[in-house]
């Protein structure tokens, strides 16, 4: 960012008198507005798509009131959630009560810092971005333990401490299976993990393809990361049939808003980490991104990019709607039994591809025997 | 399977129940049922379930009625076995209206005896758990009895 | 895993399942006594829906009580109609035409198919997968026109009469009900595709709450619940009353296909089937309706003579009974209801100790429950 601050200055020239840190300050509010926008936006017109989608797989018709074909719902959603009274139960432990949806909120929209949008569109490129997701997102663990416990409520206890063990248990498979794309790019940053996959046309490239262990890795990590982000049907903290909200039963008006925008967040967050170390990321098939124009090669990719993780939502909200909820005993059961041994295995497998064939995929070996 | 008709259910606990055992009422009645003295109704309701002519291990429903002179419990039972099914009737005076219960032969009592003694008052000894089932702990009186009166209030709650 | 208590000090919870929570199917309030996520005791207390029905009935006639049983069993309302209808026929010898008898046959069908769909609906979504939910309402809708064509009604229905039924089918009802039979039958097939094998659903049910026959016979259970156990008895069939047997049909048991026989999944799959053996009965009472009066002659107001009788009709939640005593007024001395949800709640119990939390929102749904007719 300093960097940017620097040649920003240098381009600007009545910005000469402004200290660098000054520009840097302006310049990583307003990356972090613009990304703060973009998951808002995501997550108002997901909360409509996720409906809808719904709406068809439940054949019913979904939400059509608000404004054309109910595509305004998401605003009302969003009125209707900020203007409610945020309630906090008498007996909450209120510090911690209010402090709760902060640290899920956090912990979801961090994630957005070091999503690869583009060939430049990235927040920040962080050499460790594939580590901070996974740091950062371990934040949601404390909200959501906080939630349940500061609510007072025994059913919402029940849901955080599900919402804990469930979170704590699946970061070990998610973080091993992630770690097949990073070995093969050789770096934790997620553009540097990206353009690794830019090579034969932009699609062969890509890690599902790479070798059989990277392709068993992505189904790993998907499965994974759904349980770790809480989602159907892994949605057990919330379980509304058994625990009737789970840890945030309590919670009301924006605070809930929170918790359900958040929802949304780890959703796309995941969809685009799927993307990125596994689908290609925003390489443009049979283009190179970078070496279009500046303003195309980012919106191509841009548009690539939103185009894959966006499948992923929707393949996510499928799942959501289709499958019923496994139990408790179940879930612990998938992830120590099945997962995570499943994932060394696989750790194990990629790593003696890469040595063996000495980092090349099987796209790569079969292009190389057509010369 | 073989099933026996009120008549011949009535003999057979006839000769070995004796006095215990006191008439049986067919007329006007389906099934026909058979009056049975309250303080041996367990061991008429084991002898029922046991006895393989009889094996009656199945408690349709157990009811109390209010006669306005006496109480009665009536007990439909049927036999999954031999496909015959009897009215037992147990009845019990005005005052105290107390039998043994019958949740051990056929555990399915347990909830119909607790709405007897819920509704009606009728106290059946020896029961696992005889609480108030439909109506708060604290409710006063018995409203399936025919002179029950209505309270005014409950917790100053106008009723 | 054993804690060491004198290191860690751990005491149970108490919690309060219900009266109001999305999986107890109305006001069921169990009292949930959990070491974790372990249920060491489940103790329902029902009672927060007592309508006071029994002393309703003595208050009024026999006839006047009929719109009450539909609210007995507010998901099978035509079946505790004709129930009642049945019941104060034997005790008055009333014998309603024969048409009147094969329109309540297929009414009490067309219910048993509507709230087997709720059931299954529910009780999926209870696990978690809402969307059968609606592919189950898609289908009731369309029982529901039926019987709005027939009674005005859409659930509460008071279609039958002692005696007869309150009108004919009119017009087009039989061959709209035929058209819903073809219609309806494959769909079982879709149900079973979008869930019933499902694995985690399976794994959720198999080898849950289970009950074997003997035990369920000497708890009282009735119906699909104690077919799920593998006791085929079906009053239609061991019982028969009314038209039936006039039709051809099977008793749908449990077979512990996936698990031990009279698990959670058993009772659930004999609902499935019953809504095929159910289309069976409708397809032979639709085509041999005989031509007739609907109602026979009787009073308004009747006075059957003194006597007791206790009859019992299947339904879809299992055994409903009457126990009605006359003393020769018009007025019932006493009605006894006997519900099957109300006695199925006595094994509630015993088949949950050391289950999980989320097992007792299957069993909830395994076994069916309505509150009205429970607290009655």
């Amino acid at each position: 960012m300093e960097a940017l601050a620097i040649s920003l200055i240098k381009a600007v020239p009545f910005l000469g008198a402004v200290p660098v840190w000054a520009v840097a300050l302006v310049l990583m509010v307003a990356v972090a507005a613009v990304v703060l926008a973009f998951a808002l936006t995501f997550e108002g017109v997901g909360s409509l798509v996720l409906r809808k989608v719904a709406g068809d797989i439940q054949v019913r018709i979904g939400p059509n009131r608000v404004g054309p074909n109910g595509v305004l719902q998401f605003l009302a959603d969003g009125v209707k959630l900020i203007l409610k009274e945020d309630l906090t139960p008498a007996s909450a432990d209120r510090p911690l009560f209010k402090m709760a949806p902060y640290f899920v909120f956090v912990g979801s929209f961090a994630g957005f810092v070091v999503v690869p949008f583009g060939v430049g569109l990235i927040a920040a490129d962080l050499n460790i971005g594939v580590y901070y997701v996974m740091a950062v997102s371990s934040l949601v663990v404390i909200g959501i333990l906080l939630a349940g416990w500061s609510s007072n409520n025994k059913w919402a206890l029940l849901g955080g401490m599900r919402g804990a063990a469930q979170i704590i248990s699946y970061e070990i498979p998610v973080g091993l299976a992630l770690i097949p794309a990073v070995m093969i790019a050789g770096s934790l940053s997620l553009q540097d993990i990206v353009r690794s996959q830019g090579g034969l046309w932009g699609i062969f490239g890509w890690n599902l393809f790479h070798n059989p262990f990277t392709f068993f890795s992505f189904f790993l990590y998907f499965t994974a990361a759904q349980a770790e982000t809480n989602q159907t049907p892994f949605d057990l903290p919330e379980a509304e049939s058994e625990l009737v909200s789970g840890y945030n039963v309590e919670y009301s008006g924006i605070r809930f808003g929170y918790f359900f925008l958040a929802e949304f967040g780890d959703m796309f967050v995941v969809a685009a980490l799927t993307t990125a170390l596994f689908l290609g990321g925003w390489n443009i098939p049979f283009f190179h991104a970078e070496t279009l124009p500046w303003i195309w090669g980012n919106l191509l990719s841009l548009g690539v990019f939103l185009g894959k993780a966006f499948t992923i939502v929707l393949i996510m909200m499928w799942v959501r709607w289709t499958l019923p909820r496994i139990r408790v005993d179940q879930l612990m059961r998938l992830s120590w039994k099945y997962l995570i041994p499943l994932t060394f295995f696989n750790l194990l497998g990629v790593s003696l591809w890469l040595l063996v064939f000495n980092g090349k995929g099987i796209p790569a070996m079969i292009a190389s025997l057509f010369g | 399977m073989n099933p026996l008709n009120a008549q011949a259910i009535f003999d057979t606990l006839k000769g070995k129940f004796g006095d215990s055992v006191v008439e049986l009422q067919s007329e006007g009645c389906s099934p026909a049922y058979v009056v049975v003295a309250p303080g041996s109704i367990k061991e008429v309701a084991r002898f029922l379930k046991d006895a393989p002519a009889l094996s009656f291990d199945s408690l349709m429903c157990l009811s109390g009625v209010d006669y306005k002179d006496n109480f009665a419990v009536t007990y439909h039972v049927y036999s999954m076995a031999n496909r015959h099914s009897v009215g037992l009737k147990a009845m019990l005076p005005r005052e105290n209206p107390s039998l043994p219960s019958v949740d051990d032969v056929w555990p399915a009592a347990n909830f119909q005896e607790r709405e007897a003694y819920d509704l009606l008052g009728i106290v059946f000894e020896g029961s696992k758990d005889l609480r108030r089932i439909l109506l708060p702990p604290d409710w006063e009186g018995h409203p399936l009895r025919k002179d029950y009166k209505y309270p005014e209030s409950y917790h100053g709650i106008k009723v | 895993m054993t804690a060491r208590p004198e290191a860690l000090p751990t005491q149970e919870m108490t919690i309060n399942m219900g009266p109001q929570h999305p999986s107890t199917h109305g006001v069921l309030r169990v009292i949930l006594t959990t070491d974790g996520e372990v249920v060491t005791r489940a103790v329902p207390d029902v009672g927060y829906l007592h309508l006071g029905l029994e002393k309703i009935a003595e208050r009024l006639n026999y006839s006047q009580f009929m719109p009450f049983t539909d609210r007995l069993d507010y998901l099978a309302g035509m079946n505790c109609n004709c129930a009642w209808a049945w019941a104060v026929e034997k005790l008055a010898k009333i014998e309603a035409p024969e048409r009147a008898e094969y329109l309540r046959v297929i009414v009490s069908e067309l219910n048993r198919i509507s709230s087997h769909l709720i059931s299954f609906g529910s009780f999926t979504a209870d696990m978690g997968a809402f969307t059968p939910f609606l592919y189950g309402i898609r289908e009731r809708e369309k029982v529901n026109d039926l019987f709005e064509m027939l009674c005005g009604q859409r659930l509460t229905y008071n279609y039958a009469r002692i005696g007869g039924v309150s009108g004919d089918a009119p017009p087009g009802f039989l061959e709209k009900t035929r058209e819903f039979l073809d219609y309806f039958e494959p769909k079982i097939d879709e149900y079973n595709n979008l869930i019933s094998y499902n694995k985690i659903f399976v794994q959720r049910l198999a080898n849950v709450a289970v009950i074997s026959a003997e035990e369920a016979v000497a708890y009282g259970l009735t119906g699909p619940n104690l077919r799920g156990s593998g006791v085929a008895f079906d009053l239609r069939k061991d019982e028969p009353y009314s038209v039936y047997p006039k039709f051809d049909f099977n008793v749908c048991v449990g077979s512990g296909e996936r698990g031990q026989l009279g698990d959670c999944f058993d009772r659930y799959m004999v609902r499935i089937n019953e809504m095929r053996e159910s289309v069976k009965i409708l397809r032979q009472a639709v085509d041999q309706i005989p031509e007739g009066p609907v109602m026979a002659k009787v009073p308004r107001v009747f006075k059957p003579p003194v006597g007791e009788v206790y009859f019992r009709a299947e339904n879809p939640r299992g055994e409903n009974g009457y126990y009605l005593v006359s003393d020769g007024s018009a007025n019932p001395y006493r009605a006894k209801i006997r519900a099957g949800s109300f006695v199925t709640m006595n094994i509630f119990e015993k088949v949950t100790r050391g289950l999980l939390i989320a097992d007792i929102v299957a069993v909830i749904g395994s076994f069916d429950i309505i509150l009205p007719e429970i607290d009655r």
